[in-house]
């Protein structure tokens, strides 16, 4: 008696961490797991600040090598093209729900109200990078293409596929006109390398690396995110079940 | 004014009771969790900053499947799990500490006296222990000062500390909430503390479990589902 009780004490938290696979193979258990989200990404957007600006870094506080992550080289015959050229015939399309919409090249994106800063970078699987970027505010570019009221989010194509699918991402308009939500040309004083992104990626620096989308090719205003990729905004949130909020 | 041995008295109440298992569940499921996500980068630094060329303090192991949630490798479902019960955790302690504060639980049950703490007191209740006696015959009900100190440091240091190097980890509570990263020394210092804290949480429970053996499986359990506990010969 005493021996089955005393098992089932100790198997008790074993057959609960077997239960837990489960439950996220079901449909309601995968409802419930997914719920979490919403729930934090409100009570962040809550409690907290949403202008509030992510901590700046002193130069002496960077660290001594930023990795890279994700794609290192998008490596198409498109974009080797574009990086052989130096990126000379590099445009940025600014479309969807905008007034205007724009083509910029590097020259066009450096003309807008520019912004330098370091802070650290926090990748999903838990490393963080301190570093400094540099170039225009999202918010002055999306100002000058006139984006309409009824744009709820932003969304970013970029140059390269990963595991064969095409990496975009996108964020809300609280992040999109944050004050540090920029598009960076430059690390660390040097012009965006290949594995960084060249020649453009976002900084989005109250979220995860996950959602800074390199290689920057299309910028898009739209009301849903239903309808591109596989609608949950985002490549890791389409086919890996990441988080959309990556506040957290 | 003995109990006497074998008489049934009422020893947790509800919220105690309610509490104990839903946070039972909640550590099981975070502690699964967060060795899949550790799995994803194996190694903790102190300071703001730390990567693959940064000096690690501590590269762990890769965890297996066996104790993690999920079983085999998947970062995004154990980020799920973990970020969903840390809500669980979070919210059922703030319950819990409303609750035992108005029922007085903390109060009457948790203070430590200065007495206790006595070297004689301390002493005693080592050898008590030693003999497998968990409880003072003349007041029966009342944690020993083992127990007392142990659920005070998980309760008021241990799971406070969870939570703030936590939410510590979250690029947006680091901006709205910046004394976190100054109270706890940066980013990946407050990985690291939460690393730790989750080692000291593990090791609680089984010293617990095999407390819980040792004093009686059957009435133990009993205690902590139905509120009553039969006074040990």
């Amino acid at each position: 008696m005493i021996l089955s009780r005393r098992s089932l004490i100790g198997t008790g938290g074993l057959a609960l961490l077997a239960g837990c696979d489960r439950i996220a193979a079901t449909p309601a258990g995968r409802t419930i797991l997914f719920s979490g989200e919403k729930m934090n990404q409100g009570l962040q957007r809550a409690l907290t600040n949403r202008a509030a600006l992510a901590l700046e870094f002193r130069a002496d506080q960077m660290s001594p090598v930023f990795r890279t992550n994700g794609t290192r080289d998008p490596g198409t015959p498109a974009y080797q093209a574009l990086a052989a050229n130096r990126f000379a015939d590099w445009r940025l399309a600014v479309n969807g729900l905008v007034a205007r919409p724009l083509t910029l090249s590097m020259d066009d994106l450096r003309a807008f109200p520019q912004r330098a800063q370091i802070t650290r970078h926090d990748c999903v699987e838990g490393w963080s990078a301190i570093g400094k970027w540099q170039g225009p505010t999202l918010g002055s570019v999306l100002k000058a293409a006139g984006v309409r009221t009824d744009a709820r989010f932003i969304v970013f194509t970029c140059a390269d596929l990963y595991r064969g699918e095409p990496y975009y991402e996108s964020i809300d308009m609280v992040d999109a006109f944050h004050p540090q939500t920029i598009l960076a040309y430059a690390l660390n004083d040097r012009w965006l390398d290949v594995g960084h992104g060249a020649p453009l990626r976002l900084r989005v620096e109250r979220q995860l690396g996950y959602k800074h989308a390199k290689y920057l090719m299309r910028i898009d205003a739209v009301a849903s995110l239903a309808g591109i990729g596989r609608g949950k905004g985002g490549y890791w949130e389409d086919n890996v079940d990441y988080d959309w909020y990556a506040g957290i | 004014m003995e109990t006497p041995p074998g008489t049934l008295i009422k020893r947790h109440r509800l919220t105690t009771r309610l509490w104990h298992w839903v946070n039972a569940v909640a550590i099981i499921v975070l502690i699964g969790s967060g060795l899949m996500i550790l799995n994803a980068h194996p190694h903790l630094y102190w300071g703001a900053y730390g990567a693959n060329f940064d000096r690690p303090w501590l590269s762990t192991p890769r965890w297996p499947g066996w104790i993690t949630i999920p079983a085999s490798y998947n970062l995004a479902i154990a980020r799920r799990w973990h970020l969903l019960f840390a809500l669980v955790l979070g919210f059922g302690l703030l319950a819990y500490m409303a609750a035992s504060l108005a029922n007085r639980h903390f109060r009457r049950d948790l203070t430590v006296r200065a007495r206790e703490l006595s070297p004689r007191m301390l002493w005693h209740d080592v050898r008590e222990h030693w003999a497998l006696r968990f409880h003072d015959p003349a007041d029966p009900r009342a944690y020993n000062i083992f127990q007392k100190l142990s659920y005070v440091a998980v309760l008021f240091v241990l799971l406070p500390l969870m939570i703030l190097t936590g939410l510590a980890m979250s690029p947006n509570m680091d901006a709205a909430w910046p004394w976190l990263l100054d109270l706890l020394g940066g980013r990946q210092s407050a990985r690291s503390i939460h690393f730790l804290c989750a080692a000291a949480i593990t090791g609680f429970t089984v010293v617990h479990l095999a407390l819980v053996i040792l004093a009686g499986s059957w009435n133990e359990v009993r205690s902590m589902v139905t509120g009553w506990w039969r006074v040990p010969e």
